[in-house]
């Protein structure tokens, strides 16, 4: 007997040392780079600890209970039925303990919903940036200095993710935690997160700074974040938003303050360089050679490289009637966007000369013979 | 008490049965409580297979990382009608069968109190579920927004939409009825000298859960109704466009939801505190306790719901609120584990196949229970929430949880239902194989979930990679687990060797004082019983 109580304490003292080692290969919660992650990080283990006394308490004497208290062994069954001390001794013991961990769950929580200074008084935010969710896509506006960003999945992990593309996941770099543009905000500043999304519910989480939180088309969620390090951390949609839920990572690059403010200066010369691009003239092939490599980025994931849409969800642009038409209809559409389906107002997404250049593309391509083409100003004028 | 009489008196001279004859006589129109709860297990089982064979896609789908088999949006489809398929059509309907079957038994009732609704809410049930499968064959395909049907994205779905709120809305009303019953049968139907505290346990913690099923499948029902209209009649409920709330329906969906996940869990604890005390041969620790604690859970599961929604940004109070509620919950399920321990605690324990499942129940359960615990801790369960982890703990509850609870069920009374005791040694095999498999599934996810693997997604970054193969062979294993235990049950309803009435030398029970296999008929006569039978007869 007692080498067999030996045995089973020598087996969880062996799990417990290999479960510590193995945190850092991945089998823990993340600590991150924020206070928050740290906070939520401590509570995550000293809740588990207490969990695993518990379950050592429990289980132990359950098992101690198999081996000893078994008719093979010849145990007589004792005839008790209840105890009423016991039972208060083991309701008053969980609830004690639930309070241990309520306090400290509770700060958390208020540092995250209301955070405070250090003298007690409401934490001002330095900056704040909006986040918008879109299927399957972020937008992120900087509120204060006019730039917006459309953050999609890298172009290597989309064609590496497509069934049947023979591309081994393994020899892509970040395979599906990688964007085309990411989030660029300063470390060491306290900086607000609006959250909301345009089409449905979507969820931004950065685990690293210990937060996920949904954005709720016709709500404006609240989040705040303070990263400490420069770096490049990476997270997910955490809501189910359709199809392509699992691929529309989030890329947050930290950058110091300094080099955070060049990155403004060069973002507002980009903004220029585009408002210029809108007044130009543009050749067709100009517009068909921009148009291809928007619509492959932006549109491809539902009307298909090939045009052929996957009806009935996501039409087949390939030969109809509507592309076909009209252009002023298509640019209606394209800008406005269609309720209640996955197509996007993307007037609110992309730049004029973008939508121009997409459209142009579609009319010309995928065997469509409309023929003519779509300028950015014409697209800047509906648009107004 | 010199009238007592016990069935095997009751039923002297009319032993023969009254099983009418042929196909449609005998099932199509029964009112018997037996047959219906022969045809509910029957059906639940079909539908574990069902939801299993689309697990076993999930899971070969995600075995490497990149799309090799199915696209998202059917994969979407997949985990969608997974779920509802367990919930709606494997756990449930079993445990109305196993309450069908046996409530009538353990309270000494000739029949449910309303057999022919009974023969009703049964029949419902596949046609439910085809409308609900016959999506599958749409252009556009099956609802793939989750068992939750959040909106916007439930709408988005096409017209599968209507054939989902129709199935719901069929399930609710089989549901409702089959706990009108479970109620009215327990209420009225007990032998006059059975006390509400003379009833097992199983039957306290059914007519527990009845109540909750009255009280939020409408609910339920509301909400997806909501749903219909605001796809085809242009209502607003849910469209903030058109001035509605998109949080609104996951408040409506988890006053539901909750309570359902305890209308899942509660019989199977009923039905561990009948097994564990058969093989330790000793009473159940703390009867009365359990009922309270029973109840305790059952009220707690209606003012907890929104945990299900920390990261939807409630208001700092909603949150704290919410997290001390759900906190809260793990004082009477503890209790029901420490009572389950010392039922155990100097009993004289043999290990025969219920008792073992019963045992990993209660041992898997709690594991579930304390990564409960840690996601109700608000702060943390904004990391938690949507990953991997908490699709560990939903397994962990309800896969060794409930269905371990049906299965050690249906281990402990087929040889009351068949008259045969299955084979031991095949019995074990299936244990052993079920329970590592299902940790070698299950486990895993907790370490993706923390190293932040969302869930519902297709493909992963090959971070992930390893501990999604493991979780892989886990299922398939699993599941082939699952074919064994159909070859298991069929030899033993084939034959085997003839069980007595008592069947396990440990068991009180008044099913155990009828023979195996239960006649057609029993407990014909309404008049007293003999409460030395029963477990808590006498003496709670």
């Amino acid at each position: 007997m007692k080498k067999a109580q030996m045995k089973f304490m020598m087996l969880i003292t062996g799990l417990l040392a290999s479960s510590m080692s193995l945190a850092e290969y991945g089998l823990n919660l993340r600590k991150g780079v924020t206070e928050f992650s740290e906070t939520a990080y401590g509570m995550h283990t000293f809740t588990l600890w207490i969990c695993i006394v518990i379950g050592i308490v429990v289980f132990g004497a359950m098992i101690y209970s198999i081996f000893a208290h078994r008719k093979s062994k010849g145990f007589k069954p004792d005839t008790f039925t209840h105890s009423t001390t016991a039972e208060v001794i083991w309701t008053i013991i969980p609830i004690l303990i639930l309070v241990v961990i309520a306090i400290p769950a509770t700060k958390a929580l208020i540092q995250m919903e209301n955070p405070m200074d250090d003298d007690g008084k409401r934490m001002s935010m330095d900056m704040t940036i909006k986040v918008t969710g879109y299927q399957w896509k972020w937008k992120y506006d900087y509120m204060e200095e006019g730039i917006s960003i459309l953050s999609t999945l890298a172009k290597e992990s989309n064609v590496a993710r497509q069934k049947g593309s023979g591309i081994d996941p393994n020899t892509v770099e970040n395979y599906l935690l990688d964007v085309d543009n990411p989030l660029v905000i300063p470390a060491n500043t306290n900086i607000r997160f609006l959250l909301t999304a345009d089409d449905v519910i979507h969820a931004w989480w950065v685990p690293d700074f210990g937060w996920k939180r949904d954005a709720i088309p016709g709500y404006i969620n609240e989040g705040w974040t303070n990263v400490k390090t420069p770096g490049t951390y990476r997270g997910q949609c955490a809501e189910l938003c359709g199809k392509d839920h699992g691929f529309m990572p989030i890329v947050v690059e930290v950058l110091s303050k300094a080099d955070y403010a060049n990155w403004v200066a060069e973002q507002k010369g980009v903004q220029q360089e585009e408002a210029e691009m809108v007044q130009t003239e543009w050749s067709k092939e100009q517009l068909m050679a921009k148009g291809e490599e928007v619509y492959n980025t932006q549109c491809a994931t539902c009307h298909l490289p090939t045009g052929a849409g996957m009806p009935p969800a996501f039409p087949a642009l390939a030969g109809s009637e509507f592309v076909n038409g009209p252009a002023e209809a298509q640019i209606d559409l394209v800008l406005n966007g269609k309720p209640g389906t996955a197509m996007q107002a993307f007037g609110k997404l992309l730049s004029e000369t973008d939508i121009a250049a997409a459209i142009t593309y579609t009319r010309n391509s995928f065997g469509n013979t409309a023929g003519d083409v779509v300028q950015p100003a014409q697209v800047k004028s509906m648009k107004q | 008490m010199s009238h007592d009489i016990t069935h095997d008196e009751a039923s002297h001279g009319h032993d023969h049965d009254h099983k009418p004859k042929g196909f449609v006589k005998r099932w199509l129109m029964t009112t018997n409580h037996k047959d219906i709860g022969t045809l509910y297990l029957i059906f639940a089982f079909a539908m574990f297979i069902l939801g299993g064979a689309m697990a076993m896609i999930i899971r070969l789908e995600l075995f490497q990382p990149g799309l090799q088999f199915v696209e998202p949006d059917f994969f979407n489809q997949m985990t969608t009608m997974h779920a509802l398929i367990m919930v709606f059509g494997a756990v449930m309907p079993a445990f109305v069968g196993l309450a069908n079957w046996m409530i009538p038994l353990m309270i000494g009732a000739p029949d449910m109190a309303l057999p022919r609704m009974n023969n009703w809410s049964f029949w419902i049930l596949p046609f439910a579920f085809t409308l609900l499968a016959s999506t599958l064959f749409m252009e556009g395909g099956a609802p793939a927004g989750g068992w939750t049907m959040y909106p916007p994205l439930v709408l988005q779905g096409g017209h599968n939409v209507a054939y989902l709120v129709f199935a719901v809305h069929l399930m609710g009303i089989s549901s409702i009825m089959g706990a009108i019953n479970v109620i009215a049968t327990i209420m009225n139907m007990r032998a006059p000298n059975v006390g509400y505290l003379n009833m097992p346990l199983f039957v306290w913690t059914w007519l527990i859960t009845a109540f909750l099923l009255i009280a939020v499948m409408p609910v339920l029902a509301g909400a997806v109704t909501m749903l219909l209209t605001d796809r085809y009649f242009d209502t607003s409920f849910f469209n903030a466009a058109g001035g509605g709330d998109p949080v609104l329906f996951q408040h409506i969906f988890w006053f539901f939801g909750h309570p359902e996940v305890y209308i899942m869990i509660l019989p199977a604890f009923g039905v561990v505190s009948e097994i564990i005390p058969t093989f330790a041969r000793k009473p159940l620790f703390g009867y009365v306790s359990m009922v309270y604690a029973t109840a305790a859970i059952a009220f707690l599961s209606f003012i907890v719901w929104a945990h299900h929604m920390f990261s939807v940004g409630m208001p700092l109070g909603g949150e704290l609120y919410f997290m001390y509620a759900t906190m809260m919950i793990a004082v009477p399920t503890g209790v029901k584990i420490f009572n389950w321990v010392a039922t155990m605690w100097r009993g004289s324990m043999t290990f025969e196949t219920p008792m073992l499942f019963s045992l990993a129940f209660v041992i898997l359960f709690t594991i579930g229970g304390f990564s409960g615990v840690m996601m109700a801790l608000a702060p943390v369960d904004l990391q938690y929430h949507d990953t991997y982890f908490i699709v560990a703990h939903f397994h962990y509850v309800l896969v060794t949880g409930a269905v371990f609870g049906i299965i050690a069920g249906v281990y402990y009374w087929i040889p009351k239902w068949s008259g045969h005791m299955y084979n031991e040694r095949l019995g074990k095999i299936h244990f052993w194989w079920s329970t590592i498999s299902v940790n070698v599934l299950f486990f895993p996810q907790h370490f993706l979930g923390l190293a932040g693997m969302p869930r519902r997604i297709p493909d992963y970054s090959t971070q992930f990679a390893e501990f999604n193969m493991w979780s892989s062979i886990g299922g398939f294993a699993f599941g082939l687990a699952q074919v064994f235990f159909i070859y298991v049950v069929w030899k033993t309803v084939r034959g085997g060797e003839k069980a007595t009435a008592q069947v396990w030398d440990g068991a009180k029970g008044l099913e155990w004082t009828v023979p195996s296999p239960a006649p057609h008929h029993t407990f014909e006569e309404f008049g007293p019983v003999d409460l030395d039978k029963m477990a808590h007869g006498k003496d709670h």
